[in-house]
């Protein structure tokens, strides 16, 4: 039962992760392109709750950012102008979860724009940023892992299956994808494909390309335990009352594949959202305007942006917790599918 | 000697496969180098279309894979379109860089990941190891893409290190000591951010080992002779457990070459990798495919020397395989 308990505990803080990413237009107080270019480069605001004259506030407020005169990055805090922020307060328009209409954001605030984590180059909202950045690197991680693992259940149930010449075929076929270092394989199938193409277009050729790279493990996983589920006696006796092919692999075989399959998108997933990163980190992935978790990063290859806006690393944290996540996870589910192998030593 | 002989075979054909694919591919791309001259109005598409010729592209792919394989014999891989020269040259000079990194991540990751997998096992469930297991789930959760920026960030913001390339303006007129302390400081980050991301994986497998043999009866036979702690530790119990890291060996290489490509164009380590990724922008199509088929040389080479290791190593191997 600990494993169980273990297992709903890592669901449940991945659930609210992932929760908070699809829901980023109610979290986020801005549009993610909207543009002020007044405020390029601002630093992330403080929030404050005793003010100059040394009076307490009852709710947080900010002091909103003025630009210093003769200078395009500093700026003061305008201290005459005390801004409450404001909690459920109505902002842009936005669809949440891509369906329903919505203007309630968690906060805001009216009349100045609040930044807690300040500005990007075009005065574009980091918080928001990163909020939808993340659906778009969750997604590609997501779907990748989607088409890897049934490319893999495909692949290695016909090899482990049919066997025969079939198994040997696609077993050598497997060998070159696990011979080569999986980033040099994304760049190398990524290099072939077309460069200037529209953000959506590329989101799906990149999804693609993540998707098609791990095929190989997967299927050598779900081949062995094929192998071995269809000795099992009770598939024999079916096959022995004469059921066909397809009845044998959906009824018996193929569910003794779930747990490998579960947990190697527990594993897979964080990789391929990390892939993704990586890509569009080199600018070979998602474009901008639209934002990823990659595409954020890529600014900091500028070394003055490194050395003066530190706030611009902030996207590459984001990552962390669903690596902490997914990783809790794994092991979970390893623990889950095979409580006496794992749970001693490691 | 049949083992080695087999391994090696299967090696050269892996390489060949990866060749293969990767110059499929290029058939199945669309568009060349030349697609951008096309769209110039200043450019005669007679112009192109005998640029194309000369470089061989409008040729079949069979063709154009056996010309390769070809310049591949003479060490030239081909030709770049954008440097305007072969290139193998090229690769050389990034592949020694890229080596020089990787090599010594793999051996200060190992030099490190052995002595804390040890430690953890001896003392399983005590202070030490739960320290070791929960410092290291912590690093695995930060990706080597964080890691290296957090660091270049740390390294420009403090001032301590330099934040990019191999050496410093004016290194050649250095004294061999500070030569080696500038080299030092330059591969201090990426090194560092190679080995922390390497370390986590590695720590777990040489714990998991070494727990597994730790209780054997020939080594509490061993204890009962007296043979002191660490003699028992490395000289008795870590050969025994040495066969599935031996094959993590040759896998940790093939993880350490990603990460260095990464790595080397995040810090602008003149490698394989930055090179690699302008030739994409670009579509220079034969340093890609070059690179990529480096990679894998790379990577069957480490894993070939992990094969050495165990044939040594372990004397069921030696032996060959017994009959059943």
């Amino acid at each position: 039962m600990i494993e169980r308990r273990k297992l709903a505990k890592w669901l449940v803080v991945l659930v609210a992760l992932h929760g908070l990413i699809a829901c980023a237009g109610f979290f986020a107080p801005y549009d993610p392109v909207e543009q002020d270019r007044q405020l390029p480069y601002a630093r992330p605001m403080k929030l404050h709750l005793i003010d100059t004259q040394g009076r307490v506030h009852m709710r947080p407020f900010f002091y909103p950012l003025r630009m210093r005169e003769g200078s395009f990055d500093q700026y003061d805090e305008d201290i005459a102008r005390a801004m409450s922020l404001k909690l459920f307060a109505e902002g842009p328009r936005y669809r949440l979860l891509g369906l329903l209409p919505c203007r309630l954001h968690l906060f805001g605030a009216a009349g100045a724009r609040i930044c807690l984590l300040g500005t990007d180059g075009y005065g574009r909202d980091q918080l928001s940023r990163i909020l939808y950045g993340g659906q778009v690197s969750l997604l590609a991680g997501l779907l990748g892992a989607g088409i890897t693992l049934s490319l893999g259940l495909g692949i290695g149930a016909a090899a482990g299956y049919f066997g025969g010449w079939r198994d040997e075929v696609l077993m050598r076929l497997t060998e070159p994808f696990l011979a080569l270092p999986w980033l040099y394989m994304l760049l190398g199938l990524r290099a072939f494909l077309p460069l200037a193409v529209s953000p959506l277009e590329a989101f799906f050729l990149i999804v693609m390309v993540i998707g098609a790279v791990g095929w190989a493990r997967p299927a050598r996983l779900v081949r062995g335990v094929v192998l071995s589920a269809k000795e099992r006696d009770f598939v024999r006796a079916a096959r022995g009352f004469g059921a066909p092919h397809r009845y044998l692999l959906w009824r018996h075989v193929l569910p003794e594949t779930s747990s490998v399959l579960l947990t190697q998108a527990a594993i897979l997933i964080p990789q391929y959202v990390l892939a993704e990163m990586t890509l569009s980190f080199l600018g070979l992935g998602v474009p901008e305007p639209l934002a990823s978790w990659g595409n954020l990063l890529a600014n900091l290859q500028q070394y003055s942006v490194l050395t003066s806006y530190w706030w611009m690393y902030l996207p590459a944290l984001a990552i962390v917790p669903f690596f902490l996540g997914y990783l809790g996870l794994a092991s979970a589910l390893q623990e889950w599918a095979d409580p006496f192998k794992v749970g001693r030593g490691t | 000697m049949r083992f080695l002989s087999r391994r090696l075979i299967h090696a050269v054909l892996v390489l060949f496969g990866v060749s293969i694919l990767t110059f499929l591919f290029t058939s199945l791309a669309p568009g060349d180098y030349f697609d951008e001259m096309r769209l110039n109005p200043q450019i005669a598409p007679e112009t192109v279309v005998a640029l194309r010729a000369q470089y061989q592209l409008d040729r079949p792919l069979p063709v154009r894979y056996a010309r390769w394989l070809n310049s591949v014999v003479h060490g030239d891989l081909g030709y770049s379109f954008s440097y305007n020269s072969p290139v193998g040259p090229l690769l050389w000079v990034r592949a020694r860089n890229t080596l020089f990194l990787t090599v010594t991540a793999t051996l200060l990751s190992w030099g490190l990941a052995l002595p804390l997998g040890v430690w953890s096992a001896e003392r399983l469930g005590g202070l030490p190891d739960s320290l070791i297991s929960w410092m290291m789930a912590g690093l695995m959760a930060v990706p080597d893409l964080a890691l290296a920026l957090g660091l270049l960030l740390f390294a420009a913001r403090s001032g301590w290190f330099p934040t990019g390339g191999l050496a410093s303006l004016g290194f050649e007129s250095l004294s061999p000591i500070n030569e080696l302390r500038d080299l030092t400081l330059h591969m201090f980050l990426p090194v560092a951010v190679l080995v922390l991301t390497a370390l986590p994986l590695l720590v777990r497998h040489v714990r998991a080992a070494m727990a597994g043999v730790l209780h054997a009866p020939f080594l509490r036979a061993a204890q009962g002779h007296g043979i002191p702690r660490r003699r028992l530790l490395y000289r008795y119990a870590l050969p025994a457990a040495a066969n599935p890291l031996i094959s993590l060996f040759g896998f940790s290489i093939g993880a350490l070459l990603s990460g260095s490509l990464l790595v080397e164009v995040v810090m602008s380590w003149p490698g394989i990798g930055p090179l690699l990724v302008e030739a994409i922008l670009s579509r220079d199509l034969y340093v890609v495919v070059g690179g990529v088929l480096l990679s894998t040389l790379f990577l069957v080479v480490g894993n070939f020397v992990a094969d050495v290791f165990l044939y040594w190593a372990d004397p069921r191997i030696r032996a060959g395989p017994v009959a059943k």
